[in-house]
C-alpha cells in the first residue's frame, strides 16, 4: 500500500516472520505426532508382511515343532470379544454419559457418577483383568470369552461415559429449548435431538475406546485365557490376537516371532480399517449444508 | 383459532431474584400483543411463563394464575400438553442441524410419534406457506439441512416449525433482533397475517415494530408491568410518566 509508512512496513516485516515461525512450529508438531504412528506401522509391514499367507487366516496354530499353521482362530476370536464388549459397554457408556449430561446437573449422583469414571479410567488393565477374574472366572470355576468380554467393557464404558457427556455440553441449549417448545418430553428430546445432534463426537468417542481395548492384552489374560483351537463357545476359553502374540513374542522360536509381527500387523490393520468402516457408515445421509 | 389469555398475579423468581412481580393482564384471542421494556424488565420471562418453559430451568419458580381459555395452565395440564398448544419462536433462529428442512418442519409431530406420510406433507406445505417460506425451499425440502438455509430463512423455517403442530398461541421473543430489516420487514408481514388465526404475544426492543405490528402493547419495567393499553394509546397518549419517558427514548 502507498501510505504505507516506514514503521509499518518493519511492523509487516516482522508479523510476517512471526507467521511462518509459528506456523512451522505447527506442522513440525504434526509430523511429531504423525511420524511414530507411521513408524510402528512401516516397522510392522517390513517384519510381519512376509509371513502373511493364506494359511496365517484360515488355519490353527500349529503345535510346538511343527511350521505353518496361522492365527485363524485368534482373529475371529477377538472379533466375538470385541463384539460382546462393545454390546455391553457401548450402550451403558452413552446411557450413564446421557444421564450425566442432560439428567444430572449439579446432582450428587451425577458427581459421583463422574468422579468413578474417571478413577475407573485411571485403574491399570491388569487389575481389571484379576478382577473380573475374581468376580466372574473364580465364580463359574473357568475361563470365558464372556469373561474377557466383561473385562473389556468395564473399560470401554469410563471413556465412552465422559466423551458422551462432553460431546453433549456442545449441543447449543437453544435447540433443547426449541425441542422441549414444541412439547417434545425431556426424554425424547435427550436422545432425538441432543444424542443426535453430538452422535458425531459420540461415535469418534466408541471408535477410541474401542481401538483401545482391541489391543489390550492383560485383561484378556486371566479372563478370556486363549485357546489354541477353534471355540466359538461363549463360556469357553478362547483365543485373541493379543494373547497369541504375546504367548509367541516370548517364546524361543523365531518362527514364532515371525508369527507375532504379522500377527501385529493384521490386528493394527483390522483396528484401523473397523474404526475406517464405522466412520464411513456414520456419516452417510449426512444432509447438505449440514453442520 | 386462538385463545385469550388471562394472566392473574403472576410472580416469578431465578433463585433468589424476583423478576416478575403481581402481574395482572388480559391478552385477547386474535391479536398481536406487543411487550416492551428495557433489557432485563422481565419480559422474556413473562412470555417463557405462559408455556411453562420458565421452569425448564433448575432455579426458577413461578406462582400465580395464567389461564388460557378455560385451562389454567399450571394446574389443569402438564407442561408438555401446554407446549404443544403454545408454540414459540426464540430470539435466535434455532434449527435442528441434523434435521433436513422438512423433518425441522414437521419435527414437532415426527417427535410425537406421528407418522402418517400424507398429513405430514400436507403439514409441510401448509405451514411454510404460511410463513411465506415455501416458494424459496420447496425443491431441497429433503435435500438440504435447515442450517443451510439464510438466518431470515432460518427464522421463517422456526415459525413454520411452531406453527406446524397447530398451536392457538404463538408467543415470539424478540423474533427479528437478529435479522436484517428486509428479513425484519418479512417478519412482521407474517405476524400481520397470522393474527388473525392466532393469539400472538410478541417481545420486542423496536418500538416501531410493536406499533406496526400489535394492537395491544404492554410496557415492562423491573419486574412490574407499568401499563398495559392500545398500541396507539400507548404511544401517542401515555397514562404512566416512566412509559411517555420510555417511548420517547430519555431511558432505556
Amino acid at each position: 500500500m502507498d501510505f504505507e509508512t516506514k514503521s509499518m512496513r518493519r511492523n509487516r516485516a516482522t508479523r510476517t516472520a512471526t507467521n511462518y515461525f509459528v506456523s512451522g512450529l505447527c506442522i513440525f508438531a504434526t509430523i511429531l505426532v504423525i511420524l511414530p504412528l507411521l513408524a510402528i506401522l512401516f516397522y510392522l509391514i517390513y517384519k510381519g508382511a512376509s509371513s502373511l499367507n493364506l494359511a496365517f487366516f484360515t488355519h490353527v496354530p500349529a503345535p510346538v515343532g511343527e511350521t505353518g499353521g496361522g492365527m485363524a482362530n485368534s482373529i475371529v476370536g477377538s472379533g466375538i470379544i470385541l463384539f460382546l464388549a462393545s454390546l455391553m459397554g457401548i450402550p451403558i457408556g452413552i446411557a450413564a454419559g446421557v444421564y450425566l449430561a442432560e439428567f444430572g446437573r449439579g446432582k450428587t449422583l451425577a458427581n459421583a457418577v463422574r468422579f468413578t469414571a474417571d478413577v475407573l479410567n485411571g485403574v491399570p488393565s491388569i487389575v481389571m483383568g484379576i478382577s473380573i477374574y475374581s468376580l466372574i472366572v473364580v465364580q463359574q470355576k473357568h475361563f470365558s470369552a464372556l469373561a474377557g468380554g466383561v473385562a473389556l467393557a468395564v473399560m470401554m464404558v469410563p471413556t465412552i461415559t465422559r466423551t458422551t457427556e462432553e460431546m453433549l455440553a456442545t449441543v447449543p441449549h437453544a435447540i433443547r429449548e426449541a425441542a422441549l417448545g414444541l412439547g417434545v418430553p425431556k426424554w425424547r428430546t435427550a436422545i432425538s435431538i441432543s444424542l443426535r445432534t453430538a452422535s458425531p463426537g459420540i461415535i469418534t468417542g466408541c471408535m477410541l475406546a474401542f481401538a483401545r481395548v482391541a489391543g489390550e492384552t492383560a485383561p484378556l489374560l486371566f479372563t478370556a485365557f486363549g485357546n489354541q483351537f477353534w471355540s466359538f463357545n461363549l463360556s469357553q476359553p478362547i483365543a485373541a490376537l493379543p494373547l497369541q502374540i504375546y504367548v509367541y513374542a516370548i517364546s524361543p522360536f523365531d518362527e514364532w516371532h515371525r508369527l507375532a509381527w504379522a500377527g501385529s500387523l493384521v490386528l493394527i490393520v483390522l483396528i484401523m480399517v473397523s474404526v475406517t468402516l464405522v466412520r464411513i457408515f456414520a456419516n452417510r445421509g449426512a444432509l447438505k449444508g449440514g453442520s | 383459532m386462538g385463545v385469550g389469555i388471562l394472566v392473574e398475579d403472576l410472580n416469578a423468581w431465578y433463585g433468589t431474584t424476583h423478576t416478575l412481580q403481581d402481574i395482572n393482564l388480559h391478552i385477547p384471542a386474535n391479536h398481536a400483543t406487543a411487550l416492551i421494556g428495557p433489557s432485563g424488565c422481565g419480559k422474556s420471562t413473562f412470555v417463557r411463563c405462559l408455556n411453562r418453559m420458565h421452569e425448564t430451568n433448575p432455579i426458577a419458580r413461578a406462582t400465580g394464575v395464567v389461564k388460557m381459555g378455560d385451562i389454567d395452565i399450571y394446574n389443569d395440564a402438564s407442561p408438555v400438553e401446554i407446549r404443544r398448544r403454545v408454540g414459540m419462536v426464540f430470539q435466535r433462529p434455532n434449527p435442528f442441524p441434523t434435521m433436513s428442512i422438512y423433518d425441522n418442519v414437521v419435527s414437532g409431530l415426527k417427535l410425537n410419534g406421528f407418522r402418517n406420510r400424507r398429513i405430514l406433507d400436507e403439514t409441510v406445505e401448509r405451514s411454510l406457506k404460511q410463513a411465506a417460506l415455501w416458494e424459496e425451499v420447496k425443491d431441497d425440502l429433503k435435500k438440504k439441512s435447515g442450517a443451510s438455509l439464510s438466518g431470515g430463512q432460518q427464522q421463517r423455517m422456526c415459525i413454520a416449525r411452531a406453527l406446524a403442530v397447530d398451536p392457538e398461541v404463538l408467543l415470539m421473543d424478540e423474533p427479528a433482533s437478529a435479522l436484517d430489516p428486509v428479513s425484519t420487514s418479512k417478519i412482521e408481514d407474517l405476524i400481520f397475517q397470522l393474527k388473525s388465526q392466532y393469539t400472538i404475544v410478541i417481545v420486542t426492543h423496536n418500538m416501531q415494530q410493536a406499533a406496526r405490528v400489535a394492537e395491544n402493547t404492554g410496557f415492562f419495567l423491573n419486574g412490574k408491568m407499568v401499563e398495559f393499553d392500545s398500541t396507539h394509546k400507548i404511544f401517542t397518549n401515555p397514562r404512566d410518566k416512566r412509559t411517555e419517558d420510555y417511548i420517547t427514548g430519555r431511558f432505556g
